[in-house]
Order: structure tokens, then sequence, then C-alpha cells
């Protein structure tokens, strides 16, 4: 039931922690849990669980008696409101106060009190879902009645056995102790925590694991002893020690976590171990993060500077005071009134008091409302971006969450995007595609038609989904459960509790359908031969089998292929259910129970010496020290104990013939081939491995059952074949693998069957002996597989390898015991395990190899591309091998097959650093190259390098003037850990950001945080982070704006971000649209607000000048005060809303009005001192206008100062007027409504008490104001004089110098045709970088026809060309012909190194050179040797592809053997050092 | 019951989005409303400023005001004003006796003529102002020096004025409360001025000048009210009067009991704070002669003040102003000029605005927008 909570701040959280430390000083770091029902008589003291959280939860921040003080405090962290709340005490000092004391408190009040009552509501709204929560019913045992009773949740205390149903959601954190399944399993679905909806099996106790009656709660009494509560998911340990004193180790497999929902499960029973917040899922829960937005920061630096404004005024007038005063000298004018002490102020001492006077009667320069105003539009502006339909995604029915509230207008400031790629570009929906077995290349050709034929009616597909709502709800069958409804609303209700609510209804709809099951992923088309060699080979070994024949005598090359299959079918988590019944995992078992006493025997008598010495080497860990006094022997796993107890039995018997059963025909009426075989559902942890099992059963090697020790698969012609589980070592991300150890039911060899990445696969593959045939072979094998692999990649698949290995009994057992002792180890376990499972997974024999496609989601590319034309860098971060990479990258337009790519691939800090230093140094030459060849080259022009954010030589100097190149970097892993050393970090952002594209492949989450934070500081931009997993989880938190893509990959991707979206593609919308809107209406926002502010009080501030600086103000002190709060606050507001710049059409078509926000255009620091000169000039003429037409007549002080007033929100609103884009009725009714607003104010306030008001006491004043002709004539006069300037600059500018946005604004107003067309050509025209100062859409157009058109053509030759390259994957650096990019530019840094100056002589050769030179060293390295990745050596190289569309212009970099460069010289060292290794360092154009 | 809460839940839900509608307790779609709110597409009027599409703006606004402002220019100018300044600062002017040797304490009045004539008559009702220079009646304290509830008749701030009358709220000497108290009250004017006209015939007649309807009717209604009780001097009796006045508050206009205590005209027009240092307060009104249709005829007059109010303090002027309104009050000038000034400009801007419009503006379009 963790459920978010957005407003929880940590504060909360540490506090309870406080709490809990001062109430248990005496407990230290474990947690003990009796059960309740001993102490049921003696409540209260006795019970040794009474100091543990019940579980009643509180998530509330306030009581009805702490929230008045707690509030408070809490608001007057904000900084402004301290300082609001200072001037409105000041108004209680009488010599310094300017208005009555009580009206002064009047806006920090309001605003305090708008703040409380916003904190109230969303108090209440959680006290009402906790008490919904507290007030949910579970069964509880009860001693009285000797029975489970029902209890509220938030009865459940410590201590208590629960009873959980199926379909039930998990009150608390329970140990399970009892389940009615027969493997004393019970299934959890955790959406509500991770999001994976797979079911989780978890194990009962094992001490309880062979009660073969119910669970007797009566005659419990063990104690359980386990850490304390801690917030960590995957992390349980404990143990529970019986009365017998003997102890059984506890694991994460026996908890079951709050919140998540039982299923599968008849009936469980747990004891409760963790209640209320502290609960995994309830310390799980963190709020929002409170990021301020690069406009708040720039609007601070504004506040500061209205501040100095302030200062400033009011020393002016309070020595304008002290020189009035002093004029009179001693002769006291009447008017000159005493303070009320009755003596005479001496001119300093009233000016320092004037002084503060003047702070109250300014106050309002710093602009109260403007905070609680931009909360107000940003609240608007989520609502609207929740409520868009564009950023809606029928499938997963989930649109956008903003969980950050406060940075939405930094969505349009972005400079750089750094993406995840798998399950962010991509879909994260594997398919199978093709695999190599044998060194036999199965193409697949008929399945890449069909997943071609789904591309094309996918979108159609996915109509049909969202209409038809047909999805076969997998729970709505064969459930008898009469309250199934309820229940399931429950479950609904339970993931709200954990995620938002989005998050919660994504959950329960995707439980709804089969996790990574579309039919794209389920229907795989076999490979016709490969499906012949199937068939042959399963019907000879059926044969074999038949007739006794050791299998051993198949073929080598059949049998590979059926244990390729064998190995997709189980090496893998993925559990199996059936359709007709809904989460019950299909069965057919095999007895084979063994008493408990036979492990211990069997452990005692296999090596009795080992593991005492092994205990008690193992005992000496210092955190569980009591449970480790001669008891680790008893922490094994069940599955190794029982596969021990198993392989025991076999030894002694000798009998091999009964594991191998042929299963009764009778088993489910299915037999093989039956269609109905089909219906079965995989669900697996991650989407490959069931793309994989799809893929076996495609090939009639199918899954069909799964438990913790056996694995049933059904074969052709050999039918079921169970396969015994010895021993599974999970996938983890270090090993890049997972083996899964079976006794081979045909063979009866103890085999392990590993799968993973090719990489570490490959290295781990048994060396082959040279000289036979078999050796040969194996080498064949192996150097084709490498091959096919590297296709593959290239392709753009995941490749994994599949390999097996033969254990004998011995070793196997040799191996477990000392696997054994690894997991019984309580220090270290981690590294052992790894240890251990690396004895095991060596010497592998390669089976072959699969590739899975993992599509581009659709829409990428063309997001990709706009959001590079809107001037974002977008770097892409990937876990994915180099090859695969680069090839998604091309895919989604990330890599422009125009571009030339540099590649980084380094062994050492030392080459690393060379390496960086070639790349900038070639960078350099070739700008100084093509800037001498200027000349020659005009027509290049078009692709001028174009100049990133000027704005950034404001924040950081060094920054100005870089140029981004046509160029992409590729940087792998290992170079890019060396790359971000302190000592090359600087060297390798230079390198970078003159790219227009870098791709990290094989990064690690924690090089991406330190990549994002480190582009983030040093270059001082805005960071967009975008990823789907949980290893981008650090990247999106270091980022300015994280954004979570609610993939497939669980919810903690989300629960990090500010955003989360649906889909990559709605980035396009979410940026370029709503970042775009989101900044340019607040930023509008807040100039106007610091103008109208300063427009006001500047009115006020030239009276001064006539009343001899005295602080008097001609407008009454409630228009004063309410002018802001009220009467001009509502038209911003709806301005700041809904204003529209430009429409989302042409925003979306021209992404490059989104340099715009980048460059932080719609409020530079100017802007600010122009509008704070326009409002001093408006001030004025609104100050001096009614003081002329008024000048020495019997007008009096307010009847004066209320057409001001009224003047000035005329001229206010006006002034917004001009600068609101778009009117929509809202904008009209609010002013109008404004205007309404002060009149009738106005009216009833000078009409209701004559004598209240004092001083100003306004009575009738309004009323006769409205008689006046004057008035009407002020009114029209002043704010037309007022505006004049700034409405004829705007008509001038319009004219003159359009910005951008301006002409997508008149774009908007043509007909949609005549736009389209428009848009059309200007893509072609802005088909460019955009210049700086962007010439929109200048004359040159029909030049630029022509450009593209070359340009396309010479891009469809090098089309032609890629593909030659990928039929033969030797060719390992293209040097592909590009259209020559050289691009005429302005020096950049003057300290250019002197060698550049000679590197236009050497700059220029032929492209023929270039291309032998590049592939000669390749081949070599080839031949050399054949690692994982042939594509790119490893030696240290730089791929610089260099353009060679004209021999004569073609640029030549080399530092190779010609020593004219003076690089080499440094270079020499490091060379070599790796000359050693690897081949040479050489740098290939 | 779980079904409903649960509705109750999704309504007011975090994400307050479009389901609305309770039901059964399946998951409902989130998807958005497509309303034209929601999805920000209502109808707009998007006005683009550019030199051609403000230009008409321009010449409207100039020819509309350019006719107003010549229309209140005559109108001020019809207006007929005369100024007498009788400070007496200077010397040899007549009232420079009186202004030297006055101060707030004497106690019998300075009484000094000046003689002006009028060159053309007045016609109308002719409004009698007294107007000072450099007297900041809009100082902070000085504004606040009053209280609204004394000068609106309550009995209980009679004998126990506002604080915010410090240091005129108290006598010193009696300790007794002042009516009314404040600076403001304290340095009302009280030079008493008379006009004669001086007739060709060697006669000299007084102007009838009118006590009544100079202040405000809701002032004199409203406002302000003196206390309940049958005779003044019995309500204020316990009251001191302010320090630099010299008869008690309901002694101020001996000739009508009806004006006299906080209701007289006088008082509350000074009490009513002027706006800027120099201003003006109406005095007197003489109405229209029913009989003759010239209320001042032109010739020579003779203004008689009682020299009363000390303005060498703070080297103020004391003027008599004359003066005919119009419908847009007294003579000024100014707002005629002003409109005329503005509404030039604009014309002026709107030409500039037509040769931009021309020369870039066109060329402009079709750089934007190639078609």
């Amino acid at each position: 039931m963790a459920r978010e909570r957005s407003e929880d701040t940590g504060m909360d959280k540490a506090s309870k922690a406080k709490r809990q430390r001062k109430k248990k000083p005496k407990e230290h770091k474990t947690r003990t849990v009796h059960a309740n029902i001993l102490y049921d008589r003696a409540k209260g003291e006795e019970n040794p669980n009474r100091h543990y959280a019940n579980n009643k939860i509180k998530t509330t921040k306030y009581t009805v008696l702490s929230f008045l003080p707690k509030n408070l405090f809490e608001q007057f962290h904000r900084f402004a409101n301290v300082y609001f709340v200072f001037i409105a005490l000041l108004n209680f000092v009488p010599v310094v106060n300017a208005f009555q004391p009580e009206l002064a408190l009047a806006p920090v009040v309001f605003i305090l009190s708008v703040t409380a009552i916003k904190d109230l509501w969303e108090d209440y709204r959680r006290h009402r879902s906790d008490k919904e929560i507290n007030h949910m019913d579970c069964l509880v045992y009860s001693r009285e009645e000797k029975r489970y009773v029902e209890r509220y949740w938030k009865e459940v205390r410590v201590g208590d056995f629960v009873k959980l149903r199926c379909n039930e959601i998990l009150p608390a954190d329970v140990l399970l102790l009892s389940s009615s399944d027969p493997d004393r399993l019970c299934h959890i679905e955790t959406a509500t925590l991770d999001g994976e909806t797979n079911l989780k099996q978890r194990q009962v106790i094992r001490s309880f694991f062979d009660l073969d009656c119910d669970f007797d709660p009566l005659k419990y009494s063990s104690i359980i002893e386990c850490e304390k509560p801690n917030n960590d998911l995957n992390r349980f340990r404990g143990y529970i020690i019986h009365r017998s004193g003997r102890r059984d180790a506890l694991y994460k497999e026996n908890l079951l976590l709050r919140g998540c929902t039982v299923r599968n499960t008849e009936e469980a029973v747990g004891i409760v171990i963790y209640a209320g917040h502290e609960t995994k899922a309830m310390l799980n829960n963190n709020g929002p993060r409170y990021k301020r937005s690069k406009l708040e920061r720039q609007m601070n630096v504004d506040v500061f500077w209205c501040v100095i404004i302030l200062l400033v005024m009011c020393l002016f007038a309070a020595v304008g005071h002290g020189l009035w005063m002093f004029q009179y000298g001693d002769k006291r004018p009447v008017f000159d009134v005493l303070s009320p002490e009755g003596t005479d102020l001496s001119p300093i001492m009233s000016a320092i008091y004037l002084f503060l006077t003047m702070i109250i009667v300014f106050q309002v320069l710093i602009p109260i409302s403007l905070f609680v105003s931009i909360e107000i539009v940003k609240i608007c502006q989520v609502y609207f971006m929740h409520q868009d339909m564009d950023l809606y995604d029928e499938e997963t029915d989930s649109q956008l969450q903003c969980r950050a509230l406060n940075i939405t207008e930094d969505l349009g400031q972005m400079q750089y995007i750094f993406s995840d790629k798998t399950g962010t570009l991509t879909e994260n929906k594997m398919v199978f595609r093709r695999c190599t077995v044998a060194g036999v290349e199965y193409s697949h050709d008929a399945n890449a038609r069909r997943i071609a034929m789904y591309q094309e009616i996918d979108s159609e597909e996915e109509e049909c989904l969202s209409h038809g709502g047909t999805l076969p709800r997998r729970d709505s069958v064969g459930s008898h459960h009469s309250g199934r409804v309820v229940l399931r609303s429950h479950s609904t209700k339970s993931h709200r509790r954990t995620g938002s609510r989005a998050e919660a209804k994504r959950a329960s709809i995707l439980s709804k359908h089969t996790a990574f099951s579309s039919p794209m992923e389920k229907d795989i088309t076999p490979d016709p031969q490969l499906l012949d060699k199937v068939n042959e080979c399963s019907s000879q070994m059926d044969f074999m089998r038949f007739h006794r024949q050791p299998m051993s005598q198949l073929p080598s090359d059949l049998s590979d292929i059926i244990d390729f299959f064998i190995a997709l079918t189980i090496c893998n988590t993925v559990v199996v259910s059936s359709p007709n019944q809904p989460r019950h995992k299909v069965r057919t078992r095999f007895e084979l129970k063994s008493p408990v006493k036979t492990i211990e025997d069997f452990i005692k008598r296999f090596t009795p010496s080992r593991l005492t010495s092994g205990s008690n080497s193992s005992s000496s860990s210092s955190l569980n020290r009591s449970s480790n006094k001669g008891c680790s022997s008893l922490l094994p796993s069940p599955s190794a104990e029982s596969t021990l107890t198993k392989l025991n039995e076999e030894q002694l018997s000798g009998t091999l013939e009964h594991t191998f059963t042929i299963d009764p025909p009778s088993y489910d009426g299915k037999t093989s081939g039956n269609p109905e075989e089909g219906e079965l559902r995989y669900e697996a942890e991650s989407p490959d491995e069931a793309a994989l099992v799809y893929a076996a059963r495609a090939y009639k090697c199918s899954l069909v059952g799964r438990l913790p020790d056996q694995v049933t698969v059904e074969l052709p012609h050999l039918g079921k074949l169970n396969f015994e589980l010895l021993h599974t070592l999970g996938f983890d991300s270090t090993r890049k693998r997972m083996s899964v150890v079976v006794r081979h039911p045909l063979t009866d060899q103890i085999t392990v069957y590993t799968k993973g990445a090719d990489s570490v696969i490959m290295d781990l593959i048994k060396p082959s002996e040279t000289g036979n045939s078999k050796g040969k072979r194996q080498k064949k094998i192996f150097c084709r597989t490498q091959n096919y692999l590297n296709q593959y990649a290239a392709d753009g698949l995941r490749t994994l390898c599949i390999a097996k290995k033969v254990l004998s009994k011995e070793e196997y057992a040799r191996w477990l015991q000392r696997h054994l002792e690894a997991e019984t180890a309580i220090q270290g376990r981690e590294e052992l395990l790894f240890e251990s499972a690396l004895r095991l997974e060596t010497n592998l024999h390669l089976l072959g190899a699969t590739g899975i496609e993992d599509r581009l989601q659709d829409g990428v590319p063309e997001t990709i591309a706009s959001l590079r034309k809107a001037g974002l860098q977008i770097w892409v971060l990937t876990g994915d091998k180099q090859e695969t990479a680069v090839n998604i990258a091309y895919a989604c337009k990330l890599l422009d097959p125009d571009e030339e790519m540099l590649t980084l691939n380094a062994d050492s800090q030392e080459a690393c650093a060379v390496l960086l230093e070639e790349s900038l140094h070639y960078i350099q030459a070739k700008f100084l190259c093509s800037s001498g060849d200027q000349s020659t080259k005009t027509f290049n022009s078009n692709l001028e390098p174009f100049e990133i954010y000027p704005s950034l030589s404001t924040s950081s100097s060094h920054a100005a003037h870089f140029l981004v190149h046509r160029l992409g970097l590729v940087i792998d892993g290992r170079t890019l850990a060396y790359a971000l050393d302190k000592s090359l970090e600087d060297k390798f952002l230079a390198v970078a950001r003159s790219c227009r594209s870098v791709l990290c492949c094989r990064s690690t989450p924690l090089q991406k945080s330190m990549l994002v934070k480190l582009v983030r500081n040093k270059l001082k931009v805005m960071t967009l982070a975008i990823g789907d997993g949980a290893n981008d989880v650090s990247m999106i938190q270091v980022a300015d704006v994280g954004v979570g893509i609610s993939g497939q990959e669980g919810m903690q991707a989300v629960m990090a971000s500010d955003f989360a979206l649906p889909r990559f593609r709605y980035l396009q919308k979410l940026l370029l649209v709503h970042g775009h809107w989101c900044y340019s209406r607040l930023a509008n926002m807040i100039l106007y607000f610091f103008y109208k502010n300063a427009m006001f009080v500047a009115i006020v501030f030239w009276y001064q000048f006539y009343c001899g600086f005295s602080g008097s103000a001609m407008i009454d002190q409630w228009y004063l005060i309410f002018f802001n709060l009220m009467f001009s606050a509502f038209p911003q507001l709806i301005t700041g809303t809904l204003d529209k710049d430009v429409s989302e059409e042409t925003l979306q078509q021209l992404p490059q009005l989104y340099v715009n926000g980048q460059n932080s255009e719609e409020y530079k620091p100017y802007m600010f001192w122009m509008n704070m000169i326009d409002a001093f000039y408006q001030s004025l003429v609104c100050f001096f206008i009614p003081y002329f037409a008024y000048a020495d007549s019997d007008v009096d002080l307010f009847t004066w100062g209320t057409p001001i007033t009224a003047i000035a929100l005329f001229t206010i609103l006006v002034h917004l007027g001009i600068e609101t884009k778009t009117w929509t009725w809202m904008n009209w009714l609010s002013i109008a409504f404004s205007v309404a607003l002060f009149f009738t104010a106005a009216l009833c306030y000078n009409a209701s008490c004559p004598t209240c008001y004092s001083p100003s006491n306004p009575y009738w004043t309004m009323q006769r104001l409205l008689q006046d002709p004057l008035f009407y004539l002020l009114c029209t006069i002043t704010p037309v004089t007022a505006l004049l300037p700034r409405y004829f600059y705007r008509a001038c500018q319009g004219t003159l110098f359009p910005s951008p946005v301006q002409a997508g604004r008149q774009l908007d107003k043509l007909p949609s045709d005549t736009r389209r067309n428009i848009l059309s050509l200007s893509r072609v025209k802005m088909g460019s970088p955009l210049s700086p100062e962007p010439h929109f859409l200048s004359l040159n157009k029909p030049k630029d026809c022509q450009k593209s058109a070359s340009k396309e053509k010479q891009g469809s030759v090098l089309q032609t060309n890629k593909e030659k390259g990928q039929k033969s994957p030797l060719v390992s650096s293209r040097c592909e012909k590009h259209p020559t990019d050289l691009h005429p530019q302005a020096p950049s840094e003057p300290n250019i190194p002197s060698y550049s100056r000679n590197s236009p002589q050497l700059s220029c050769r032929s492209s023929k050179d270039c291309l032998d030179e590049t592939l000669q060293p390749s081949d070599q390295s080839l031949s050399s040797r054949i690692t994982s990745t042939p594509l790119v050596s490893r030696a240290d190289s730089i791929h610089l592809n260099l353009p060679a569309d004209r021999a004569s212009q073609s640029v030549k970099y080399t530092r190779s053997s010609e020593g004219e460069l003076c690089s080499d010289q440094r270079v020499q060292p490091a060379q070599r050092t790796l000359q050693a290794a690897e081949p040479g360092l050489h740098t290939a154009l | 019951m779980m079904a409903s809460s649960y509705n109750a839940k999704e309504e007011d839900g975090r994400n307050s989005n479009s389901s609305t509608h309770g039901g059964a307790a399946v998951a409902k779609s989130k998807k958005p409303d497509n309303t034209a709110f929601k999805q920000q597409r209502l109808p707009a009027w998007q006005p683009i400023l550019t030199a051609g599409n403000v230009l008409p703006a321009f010449f409207v606004i100039g020819l509309i005001f350019i006719p107003i402002g010549i229309g209140l220019y005559v109108t001020s100018n019809n207006i007929r004003e005369i100024e007498i300044d009788y400070t007496g600062s200077e010397s040899g002017s007549p009232c420079n006796d009186c202004s030297t040797n006055f101060t707030w304490n004497t106690t019998t009045p300075c009484i000094c003529t000046v003689n002006f004539t009028l060159n053309q008559p007045f016609e109308g009702n002719v409004y009698m102002y007294y107007g000072l220079s450099n007297f900041y009646q809009n100082h902070r304290r000085y504004v606040k020096s009053r209280d609204d509830s004394q000068l609106n008749g309550n009995i209980k701030s009679l004998k126990e004025p506002s604080k915010e009358c410090e240091p005129y709220r108290t006598d010193p000497v009696t300790k007794k409360p002042i009516a009314p108290c404040g600076a403001i009250a304290n340095s009302l004017f009280n030079d008493t001025l008379e006009l004669f006209h001086n007739e060709p015939n060697g006669r000299t007649t007084a102007v009838p000048l009118a006590k009544r309807g100079i202040a405000w009717y809701t002032d004199r209604t409203v406002k302000f009210r003196n206390p309940v009780g049958d005779n003044l001097s019995e309500v204020f009796k316990d009251t001191e009067k302010p320090m630099n006045w010299m008869k008690p508050v309901y002694e101020l206009d001996p000739s009508d009991p009806e004006n006299n205590g906080f209701i007289n005209e006088d008082f509350i027009v000074w009490m009513r704070t002027a706006a800027l240092p120099t201003f003006r307060k109406l005095y007197r009104i003489i109405h229209k002669n029913s009989s003759s249709t010239l209320t001042l005829p032109s010739g020579s007059y003779t203004l008689k003040v009682a020299y009363n109010y000390p303005v060498s303090s703070f080297d103020g002027r004391k003027r008599m102003i004359l003066s005919t309104i119009s419908w847009m009050g007294g003579k000024n000038p100014f707002l005629g000029i002003a409109y005329i000034t503005v509404g030039s400009i604009c014309f002026f801007l709107g030409v500039v605005l037509l040769i931009i419009h021309h020369k870039y503006d066109s060329r402009n379009n079709s750089a934007d927008i190639p078609n």
C-alpha cells in the first residue's frame, strides 16, 4: 500500500526515524519478532513487539493542533514571506508606519492563508486516503477465538499472524509461513512496487516447508530475528530460531511485501515482520524533489535588483526628506506635524524614519504576488500538459505525468538530451529475428517479412486494440471468487498507493495483458531449414531412446541444434501460465521428496571435514554474530539442498531411469502438436527471455512447466521431458550471463546451459584442441559464429550466445559444495557467489547465437531529427555493444551518414589521453584546412557549422565561439571511464561538444550520471535525461530535467523522474510545444510582473517630489495594497496560462523556434532593465498627465489619486494586451473582470463607511469622479500616451527585425494549405543547422533546393556503399563517401598548435589512399585476433571517416609514420605501450 | 462499499482529469477530453504587431485626439479667471504690513485691501477661491492628523480623540480634548476675504458671497456632523479649541447657526486635504445674478482681506482667485494641449509606420513567406 505521496517530505520521515531511535535506544542492528499470540493476555508491557510501529499509517503532515505553527514555519522558509511579514510588522511602529497596520498585514495574511489552505486541503486528502487504507480488512489470527478474524489494517501489529487469500493485498511486510500451494510457494504480483507484472514466487520458510497439515499458529513458538527496517526491496536477511534452538535463515524469497497482491495461491499464512511506516514499500516512498528552474534562478537575480532599486528609491526619498526638512530650518511650518510625543524631529532623524516608511510604501516593488502567481500558472500549465491528447498513449492508457511541478519552463530551455537506448528509443519489445546454430546461419527470412508486415499494420492494430478493448483478461475466466470485482478494485487501489494513480492504472492495465506478448513477439515463423533439422534430430533421438542407444551417438551438429533449443527453453526464469487457469502455473510434478534428515546426512557424508572448516571460516562476520554460531551450514538455499539430496539418492541407488519419465498421455489432454499448446503464456522478467522461449516454441520445443526444481519441456516426437533443475545462476549485469544446471533426461548428464552477452560467452568458450577434426570443427564454428554475431550487431540486433557444458557428477558435486559454502557465507557473499559462478561457467561449448531485434519506437527518427533541428544536442548512452548501438543510432537518425564519425576506443588512460588529443587536433586541423580552402568551396556555406548557444558566453566565457561540427562521436564504456577522469574530462568535453551527436556504448549507470553531471556543470547547459529503466535512474536524477519512459522495465525511472512519458516520441511535443509555451509564458509573465510593480510604485515615487518626500501616497492605501493582489492579478494569470505565441503545429514543424527558449530570448537580463525603463516612463506619464491636468486646482488628495489608480490599471492592462499574443474569450473576460472589479470595489468602498477608512476617507470620491468628464478624458489619454512608445516599438520590431517566433506566428495566420507548402519549402531550407541569428527563410531559396537535391543524391550513393559494407563484415572502418562538409569558420581558439599551420599542405590526399589505408590494418587485426567486436579493432583507433567526394577536396590528417607532426612526439610513449598488446595505434582516414 | 469509495477517490484524485462520472470499478480510460479548452485550442484572435497592422490604430487615435484637444482647448480658453496674490511678502504690496507683523498668536486681525480690475466681465456663477502655495497639505503626518469619527459627531471621540491627532489631541495646558483635533484642523485657513465692486459711478457695493454650497454635499451631510445636542456650545463644553484658532468651533460662522461646528463649510473644505503643495480651495460662490446677465461686470474691484494666516514660515503665497467654470472644471489648457500633442504624435508615428510599411513590410513578407 505504498502510495506515492507527492507531498511527503523527507523531513517527515527523518523525524519519524528519530522518534524511533529515541524509543528504542537499546535495540541495535536487528529486530526480534515474537508471535503476538503468546502475549495476548499480557497486552502492553510484556509484549516484546510493542516498540515496533503498528500498521496504522499516517502520512499527513499536520495534526489539528500542529497545523498552524508547523505550516507557518514551513512557509517562512521562503525568504519572501519573511520579508513581507517584516514589512507588515514595521507598520506597527508608529513613527514609521505608512498604512493602517492591520491593513498592511492583509496581503501577507492573504498569501499565507492561500498557501495554508492549499496545504490543508492536500493534507486532508492524505488523511482521507490514510483512513481508507487503515480501514481495509484482512484476516488476523485471534487467540481468543482460535481462528482468523477480520481486522482493519491499522490493527495489524508486528507479530500477528495474517491469512492471505488469493488476490488480496498484503497489509504489511509478512514472512511467509505456510501456503496452500503444494510446493509451498506463494505467488505475488509486485506491479505496485516495481511495475513488473510477472509473478514472483515466494517460498515458505524452510522449517515450515514440510508441514503436512495446515499451519497452526498456536503451535508456533519461534523467534524471528531480522534486519531493521530498510528500504531495500531486494534484500532481506534474518533467521528464525525455533524452540529447539535450531536456526533457519530467511531470505527475501520468504518475505511478502506490503502492497503486493497475492496471486495463484488460495491461502497463505504469514507473520508480520514490518508494519506500517516500517514496511519496505512505505520506506521507499520518496516525495517529489524540489528543483529550481533556470528561469526562476534568473528571476531571483532580478528580484535582487528590485531590492536594490527599492533601496535606492528609499534612500533617495530619505535624503530628499532630510533636505526638505532642513530648508525650513527653525521656522516650523504648520503642516510639518510634530511626532506624537510632541517633540520636534531633526531632519536626519526624520530621514531615517522616512527610509523605513518608504520601504513600506514601496514594498510592492518586490512582487509579493509573483511567487504565488507563478505557482498558480505552473499548476495550470501542468494541468494542460496532463490534458494533452497528443501525449496520451492509448495502448497503455497512460498520459504524461508531471512529477515535479515547478520546472515546467525548463522544458523550453533544454540544450542537451541524454537518452537511454533500450526501451527509450526502442520499444523494448524483443522479437526473435535470426539465429546461428553450430556455425550455420538461419536467416529466418519469412520471419523478417512477418515483422515487416507487423510494422506496417502496427498503427491499425493499435487502433483496434484501443477501440475493441477485447484483450483477453486473464483473470476474467475461471475465477471462482464471488467477490472478484471487489477484489479487483482492491488491487487497483493498491496500485494507487504505491505510485501515482496514473502508474497504478497503467499497471492494472498491463496486468491484463500478458507481459511481453504481443502477437509480433509470440508468433515466430520458423526457418524451414532449421525446422527440418529439429524434426530430424528429435526423431532420431526418439528412435535412439526407443532403442536405448546412448544419446552421445547423435551427430554433433544435430545434438547442438537440440541443445540449442533446450537451452533457449530452459535457460531462463520464465514462468508458464495457462490462460484457462489464470495465474495458475501449469504443473507436471513428479514426486521427488526427500526428508530433511537425508540432506544433512548427505552433506556430512559428502564433505565432512570441509563443512566444518568452511562454516568456521565464514562465521567471522561481524554483522550477524549470533546467527553464525555453527549454523551456517543450515543456510543453503532450498533448491541446492534438494539437488544435493537427489544427487545423493542417485549415488546410492545408482538407478538412472527414474528421472526419465514419459508423461502419461492423459496429462491435460495435450499432446505435442496440439494447437492448444500455443495458448500457454510465458511470463518473463525480461522481454528477451520471453522472445527466446517463444522462438523455441516455434520449433516445437516448448516450455510447458516450470517448478523450482524441475522444468518440463515438450519436444517434437519426444513428448514431454522433465529436466531436473539442479541449480540456477541468475542473470546479473556484471556477469552478463545466466546459467542453469540441469540433469538432462535423455543423456542423464549434468548439463550446464549458459546464455549471455556474446562478449563474455565467447571468452569463456573452451579453447578447441588443435589437431583433431573435432577441434577444427569447433574452431570453425567459433569463427563463423563470431562473424554472424558481428553481422547481427551490424544489423542492430541484440545478440546472445548460447553455450553448454557437460559436467561429471563429481565435478558438479565439488562445485556445488563450494557454491554452498559461498551461499552460506555471511561476509562477501556476493563476491563468493560471483567467483563460484565463474568456476562453473568456464570451458563452455558454443552452441549458437541468437539475434533479437529491439524495434525502434514509432517516430523516434523523426523525433530525433526534429529535436536536433531544434538545436538540441542528443547524446545516447547505452549499455549495448558498440556495433548494435551505432546501427541503432543510424537507424534513428542520431548519426547521419553525411557526418563523419569519430570512434574512440582506448585501453588505457594514456591511450585515451592521446586519442582525445588527436581528435581535438583533428577537429582543429580540419577546421583550419577548410577555412584555408574556403574560397574554393563557397557552396558549402549551407552546411556552415552553427555556434552553440551564444548565450553561453555570459555564463562561461571559454564556451563562447565553440562550434559544433557535423561530427559524430562514438565512445565505449571503458574509454569513457578514462575520459571521465579529472585530468581528461576537459579534453573529452572539448571533443564531445564539438560533435553533433555523441554515442556512448557499454556505459554503466554510474557513468551515465557522471557524464550528465560533467556536461551540466562544466558546460553550464540545461540537460535533460530520458530513460526507462532502473539503470537510468541516477542519470535522471542528476539532470536538470529527468524524463522517465513508463515502459516495460518497471517504474523506477518514472519514480525518479520529473516527467514521465509513455513514449519517446512524445518528447518532441513536450519540449517543442509545451516547453516552448511554458517557457515563453512564464518568462513573459515574470517580466510583466516586474514591470507592473515597478510602474505602480514609481507613480508613488514621483509623488514624493510633491509632498516633501514625506512618504505620502495619493493612492488610497486599500488600492495600493490590493492593486497587485486583486485588481490586476487575473489577466496576467490568464495570459500566463493560455497565451500561445506560436501555434502547436508551427512549433512542431519548425523546431528551430525552440532556440528561442534555449537562448533565453524571452527573458534576457537587458529585458528586465528595458522593462524597468519602460515602467518608469509609463509611470511618469501616468503621474504627470493627471498632475498637470489638476495643477493648481481645488482637487483633494484622493480625488486626485483615484483617477491615477484607474489610469495605472488601464495602462497596465493595455500593456498586457500589447504583450498578449492570443486573445481568447478568457483574456477578454479577465480584463473586463479586472476593470469591473476595480470600479465595483471602489464604488462600494467609497460608499460604505464615512468614517472608517482613516486617513484617506474617500467617501463618495469615486461616485463624484464618475460624473466628472475630466476623469474619462484622463483615462483615455494617459494609457495611450504611456503605451505609445512600446506599441510603436513592437510594430517597428515586427516589421523591421521580426524574430523567428514572429515569423512563425505569421505562418499561423496563413491558410493551412499555404502554410504547409511554405513549411515544406522551409524545411528544405532549414535542413541546415540554424545559424544563431537566423535570417529566417531568407530569399535564396532556389539555390537551396538545388543544393539539397545534390545532397540527397550523394546520400543515396552512400546508401549503396553502406549496404555493401554490411554484406562484407570485414569492412571495419567504412571510409564512406560523404559530401564534403568543410566549413569556413572564424577561428575559435587563438592558440592553435603550431602543427596545424602545416596541415593544409598535408591535408589533401586522394580518397583512394584513405580507403586502402583503412582496410589494411583492420584486415590485419581481424586475422590476428578475432574478438567479439572485430568491427572495431581493439586497437586504440580513431576512425575519422572523412568525406571524400572530390579527391582534391578530401582532407587528410595523419599522424602515423610521417614525422612532421609535432603531436607525434607526445604520442610515442603511449604508442609503444599499446603496440605490445594490439596492432598499432592508427589513424585511418 | 469498496467499489464506491474507490470511485469517490478517483474523482478527487491528484490528476483531476476527465473521469467525472461514477460507474463500476473498472479502470476508466484516462484519455483526456477533447475539448477546445483542455487541448488549448480555444478560438483566439491573434494580432501580430507589424507596421502594416498597427498603422490604422495610430491614424485613428490621431484623428480622434486632435479634435478633442481642440475642443478642450477652446473650452478652457473661454473660462474667465483672475488671480490676486495678496501674500504681501514684497515690500510695497498692500498686505506687506500684515504679513511681516503677523504670527499665529496675534489676536486682532490685520486688515488690508487689494484693488484689481476685471477687464472682461464674468458670466454665470463665479467661484471665489483662495490659493496657497508651498503648503504641503499632503504631508503624510499632516494628512493623518485628524479624527474622522470625531468630525462625524461621535461623542466618545469628541471626548477622547484618536491618537492620530497627536500632538494636537489634548490641550497641553487644560488637558481637555481638542475639538476638532489634529494638525489639519489646527492649521485652518482663517483669512476673511470680502469683495467690493467699485462701480463706475463711484459707489462701492459689496459683492454678495455665498458661504453655503462650497463643500461636497456628502461631506456636509454624511461625513461631517455635529455631536448630538441642542446647544453647540453646550456640546463642546468640555473641549478646547485648536491652538491656532481664535474662535471655538461652534462660533466659526456667527451669521449662520447652521454653518457652525463641524459642519461649517469653510472648515469642511479645508479638511479635504489638497493633493499638491500649490492648491486652491473654494471659498465663496458668487451666484449668477438673476436680473442681469453679468455676475461680475468688468471694472474695478477691491479685495478686503482680514489677514490672519501667516505663510512666511514656509515661503508660501496666498492668492484670491475668481473663476468661472465650464463642464470640465476650471481653467486648465493643459489637457487640450496634451490631446492635440498626443494626437499629432500619433499621426506622425502613423506616417512613419506607413513609410516603414512601404519600404520594409512588403519586402519582408515575401522574404518570410517565400511563395
